[in-house]
């Protein structure tokens, strides 16, 4: 399918998601359904990088946050609508991506992986530290009760996060089959063959994280309209980097779809383990999961029913 | 602006008492990053585990955390022996891309810290020793037992692994295996068997690191975060898998922090070793004493 055809079936998709969401009497819906899209894009985003590239970001974190911290930058000082938030998050994001690309990106892979998790410590540092946006005590966002046409608030960010998620996957679809995506692949293969072969490998991976970090900013810049109350450890924290990557490797991260699957799939476990269990034993699972995933099948969910249907 | 003196010498001192203690945070770094190319970020994970071992040993029976730790050295080596031989299954036998040995080992970070999280909560730790509130007062100097007696063990502990390193059969044998692992098997050596020793030993460290770090400070399950950016800002800056550049690299980072924390205020400290890490790696990847 080309491009065009698929973002409009997406589209399609999405608003019929939308509409058997709205059929529920209950709010709950979509705050669940809120946090697994944003699963959708940030996996979605992460694997732009780390699946077709190679190169592993363990700063997802740190780019949601800023997208977060965008949000509440503005909301202090010049309330936007969420739309335009987006997109300066994307922007402030893929900069900050962009300028940490070029010092790292230069050098070995795992310099890079390294750099990304320092990225998220640092800019934790400059949060707690800056009072205008909360400092360590955190922000308060209130959010408003009702939105024109749509009603209720939550149903208008939950379109928000959907329509996220579909440029998300539709972006992410695009380059695969683009000549960026060839050279992503080439990078991913084996870098050395193809910087010799004239693949400019360094712009091509620039641009990867440049892209990534701009989706992974979005995700983040509705945040602190859902939660309501934003502190740095929760914007920072450990989850969203273990649950964007554990998401493509679970699913698979050789295609856009992998992640999707792997977003969706642990995503849902994961509300219902909260609301089940406990929000503790859900991330165990989500790192049990990684580490058996790697090891015992390293090509995912995809992998997997590829490797069956060869069987059969 | 006139900076007084004694501040700046109380700085210098505490800088390098710390620096001695991130030496020992970093060797395990040093030697399985450094040299065996191995990029376990969840290092900083098994010293939490190290230090929570030293808080219930201590909490139970009274026992030294130090002293602890030197007990459980063992333990902790065969639990490096036990990854890295899941990580040579998994990973470097199947000649799989470093990602997901990456993963794997993030993975691991974020399971242990969970698990401690389950076990102990969230609440900080501390153990208690005859020294920790012990502190020697010299002239306008203090110099804090909690933070000199770690520091002295971990040079100690530095000492032998440089001279374990540079002078037996194994330790040789593992700096081969850094550069060239074809000819070490011409050798007759076996690689494999090579660095699991000393990927082992890394992780010993790890052990005593965490009673040093419980010693230093409270403890809670996700403070290992905090070191990963110091351990790899340490170890590149050191030149990766040189001991003592890691020992030069540790007293950079630990002087710089402290005199950050005494003249910035201590939340912007964790922000330093990452400027040093990434100026390190824009400027000089090789490090101070790179090979």
């Amino acid at each position: 399918m080309r491009s065009l055809p698929f973002l409009i079936v997406s589209l399609v998709v999405a608003a019929i998601i939308f509409m058997i969401a709205r059929t529920f009497a209950n709010d709950y819906v979509f705050f669940a359904g809120y946090t697994v899209l944003q699963f959708v894009v940030l996996a979605t985003a992460w694997n732009i990088l780390g699946g077709y590239t190679g190169y592993v970001n363990f700063g997802t974190a740190a780019f949601f946050a800023l997208g977060a911290y965008t949000t509440v930058f503005f909301h202090k000082a010049y309330p936007l609508p969420i739309p335009v938030l987006i997109v300066i998050a994307a922007m402030v994001s893929g900069l900050v991506g962009l300028g940490m690309g070029y010092l790292t990106l230069r050098l070995r892979g795992s310099f890079f992986a390294i750099a990304t998790l320092a990225l998220a410590v640092v800019l934790q540092t400059l949060i707690v530290n800056w009072d205008f946006v909360g400092g360590s005590r955190g922000a308060y966002i209130i959010r408003p009760r009702e939105v024109a046409i749509l009603g209720s608030y939550i149903q208008y960010l939950f379109l928000i996060m959907l329509l996220l998620s579909v440029a998300a996957i539709a972006t992410a679809r695009t380059i695969e089959r683009s000549r960026l995506g060839y050279g992503f692949a080439t990078i991913r293969d084996d870098e050395l063959a193809a910087e010799a072969a004239g693949v400019p490998t360094l712009k091509l991976k620039l641009i990867a994280t440049m892209i990534s970090g701009a989706f992974m900013g979005m995700a983040g810049a509705p945040f602190p309209y859902y939660i309501g109350y934003l502190e740095p450890a929760s914007a920072f924290g450990l989850p969203y980097a273990v649950n964007s990557i554990a998401m493509p490797m679970i699913g698979g991260t050789m295609s856009w779809i992998g992640p999707v699957i792997g977003a969706l799939l642990l995503g849902t476990i994961q509300q219902i383990a909260t609301v089940t269990i406990s929000s503790a034993v859900n991330l165990l699972l989500v790192g049990v999961l990684l580490v058996a995933f790697v090891i015992i099948a390293p090509n995912g969910i995809m992998g997997l029913l590829k490797r069956g249907r060869r069987k059969t | 602006m006139l900076v007084s003196y004694d501040l700046v010498l109380n700085a210098l001192i505490a800088g390098i008492l710390l620096g001695g203690f991130y030496a020992a945070v970093t060797v395990g770094i040093s030697i399985s990053f450094g040299i065996l190319d191995i990029v376990n970020i969840a290092h900083p994970a098994f010293i939490i585990l190290g230090s929570y071992i030293a808080y219930i040993v201590n909490a139970q029976f009274g026992l030294d955390p130090i002293l602890t730790s030197i007990i459980v050295l063992p333990i902790f080596y065969l639990l490096g022996a036990v990854i890295y031989q899941v990580y040579y299954l998994s990973f470097e036998k199947r000649g799989q891309d470093p990602l997901r040995g990456l993963a794997f080992f993030f993975g691991l970070l974020f399971i242990t810290e969970v698990l401690l999280i389950l076990v102990f909560g969230v609440d900080y730790r501390y153990v208690s020793a005859f020294y920790i509130d012990k502190t020697f007062h010299y002239g306008v100097v203090d110099i804090p037992m909690r933070m000199l007696i770690p520091c002295l063990i971990s040079l100690l502990m530095l000492a032998i692994l440089q001279i374990f390193l540079s002078r037996t059969f194994m330790g040789r044998a593992i700096m081969a295996v850094a550069q060239d692992q074809l000819a070490l098997r011409l050798m007759a050596a076996d690689p494999v068997r090579i660095k699991r020793v000393a990927f082992a030993i890394s992780i010993a460290t790890a052990a005593m690191a965490g009673a040093f770090l419980i010693v230093i400070q409270p403890v809670e399950p996700s403070i290992g975060r905090e070191y990963i950016g110091r351990v790899f800002a340490i170890c590149v800056l050191g030149g990766l898998g040189s001991l003592p550049g890691t020992l030069i690299a540790a007293m950079l980072l630990g002087i710089a922090e402290s005199f950050t924390a005494t003249f910035y205020g201590p939340s912007w400290a964790p922000a330093v070793s990452f400027g040093i890490l990434l100026l390190t790696l824009a400027f000089r990847p090789a490090g101070i004493l790179g090979r």
